[in-house]
């Protein structure tokens, strides 16, 4: 069996690290290239950095802090935050990244994808959703940290960018960010039986065994955020990763 | 010193940071007097196989590479597409590869990888099928990290040194002579990578 890929994601904002609940109540963790060197020790699988308020602040990429990070990286690193434009990718791969992450501008500029595709391939972008549920208890695709609703239905949406072009998919469930209390697995098995390209499943592990969940259900790969920077639920900052990843 | 070519395709920094870390002397170029005056030759890329060839030629890179390798027996070392450009032919795109291998790439066969994704990516156990410089000092089955669409196939088993299982087992490094290449990213696999990129920089 190949492996499963697991990858911590860490949240990047104005030079820190730090962790959301829900995509709120953001929590400092520390300095990322202290962050990284650790997850190198450890043999990490992959890392997934997000500058995770670029979009919605208006703010631009941070190239001289993610070119100092993906120094110390010797795994694959994807990037995402602020990518607007091809020149913007063009420059998060030549700072040392081998995959950029793009969400909020997918609803605006699609084309972008095959901008970059057509030069880096499609395995170096990632389509990334996230995903909570409205008032009606409908799941749908929210764009700028959380803060717009696009209307559209994950599943729907999810298609729409492997059409577009994506090698991976990326859905983080919003509802669950933080919460340690396990991926939302239904969701998980929807929208990986609707789509060919790679699900990464992210939003809510809290431990091996719903890492397993979200790969039973057709994740190709598990990404968390919580679980690898805090030793437990409410406890203090402890970066760590199973040596040698976990074969599921 | 080991010259890095760049010919507009690839993650080019990432094997430039490794080379740093390990202390060995190397550079990213398209400059001819530097790569004819380096040791060795990395030919790295990640894309599309026609953009690939298309840019080796445009560039007028492939005539002095063809030199630095074949006449002069440098040590190249292809890495992903840019060892998939070593071999003869691509079923990505209707053009010829450098071809200087016995060896064609073709796209993964998904009638035999039940279900399998492809692109087929992440980390991956491989196969060391026999004691080569490049593998030296490595375990029969270390991790690498694997993202491709499209693999070797060899006309005759002698040049493949390593093989991968992903739905069946296909060659995922080869030597013949002075020409190493991998499928696989030594520079993103942690300790196994950084001990081929080690071995090959003492050929």
């Amino acid at each position: 069996m190949p492996r499963v890929r697991i990858i911590p994601v860490l949240l990047l904002n104005k030079g820190g690290l730090y962790k959301t609940v829900q995509f709120k109540k953001p929590q400092y963790i520390g300095d990322p290239i202290n962050a990284v060197r650790i997850f190198n020790e450890k043999e990490t699988d992959e890392l997934l950095l997000l500058d995770y308020t670029a979009s919605k602040e208006k703010r631009g990429i941070d190239f001289k802090k993610i070119e100092e990070i993906a120094g110390e990286a010797f795994m694959p690193m994807a990037y995402g935050g602020g990518i607007k434009s091809f020149e913007d990718a063009k420059k998060v791969f030549d700072a040392g990244f081998e995959k950029i992450v793009l969400n909020s501008i997918l609803f605006s500029k699609p084309q972008l994808i095959k901008e970059i595709t057509t030069v880096y391939g499609a395995q170096a972008v990632i389509g990334s959703m996230d995903v909570k549920k409205n008032l009606f208890g409908k799941y749908k695709v929210f764009s700028f940290s959380g803060t717009k609703n696009s209307g559209y239905d994950p599943v729907d949406w999810a298609k729409n960018l492997e059409e577009t072009g994506v090698g991976e998919i990326m859905m983080n469930n919003i509802d669950r960010d933080g919460t340690w209390a396990g991926y939302d697995v239904s969701l998980i098995e929807k929208i990986s039986h609707a789509v060919s390209v790679p699900l990464i499943a992210c939003g809510g592990a809290g431990n091996v065994a719903h890492l397993k969940n979200a790969v039973t259900a057709g994740a190709s790969a598990v990404a968390a955020g919580s679980m690898f920077v805090f030793q437990k639920k409410g406890m203090g900052v402890l970066i760590s990763f199973p040596s040698e990843g976990i074969k599921i | 010193m080991i010259a890095i070519i760049n010919y507009g395709l690839g993650n080019l920094t990432s094997i430039l940071n490794i080379h740093k870390r390990l202390g060995i002397d190397a550079v990213i170029t398209n400059d001819f007097k530097t790569i004819e005056n380096a040791q060795k030759l990395i030919l790295p890329g990640v894309g599309h196989f026609k953009k690939g060839m298309q840019n080796l030629q445009e560039s007028g890179l492939q005539p002095l590479l063809e030199q630095e390798v074949l006449q002069k027996q440098k040590p190249v070392l292809g890495i992903c597409l840019g060892a998939q450009l070593i071999t003869k032919h691509s079923e990505e795109a209707a053009v010829n590869g450098l071809g200087w291998v016995d060896a064609h790439t073709v796209a993964f066969d998904t009638s035999k990888l039940n279900g399998l994704k492809v692109p087929h990516m992440g980390w991956a156990d491989i196969n060391v099928l026999h004691e080569n410089e490049l593998l030296h000092n490595i375990p029969a089955q270390p991790r690498f990290y694997h993202v491709h669409a499209y693999h070797f196939l060899f006309d005759a088993n002698e040049e493949v040194i390593a093989t991968t299982e992903y739905g069946y087992r296909f060659a995922s490094a080869f030597q013949k002579n002075n020409i190493y290449g991998t499928q696989f990213h030594p520079e993103k696999s942690h300790k196994y990578g950084m001990r081929l990129l080690e071995n090959f920089s003492k050929l």
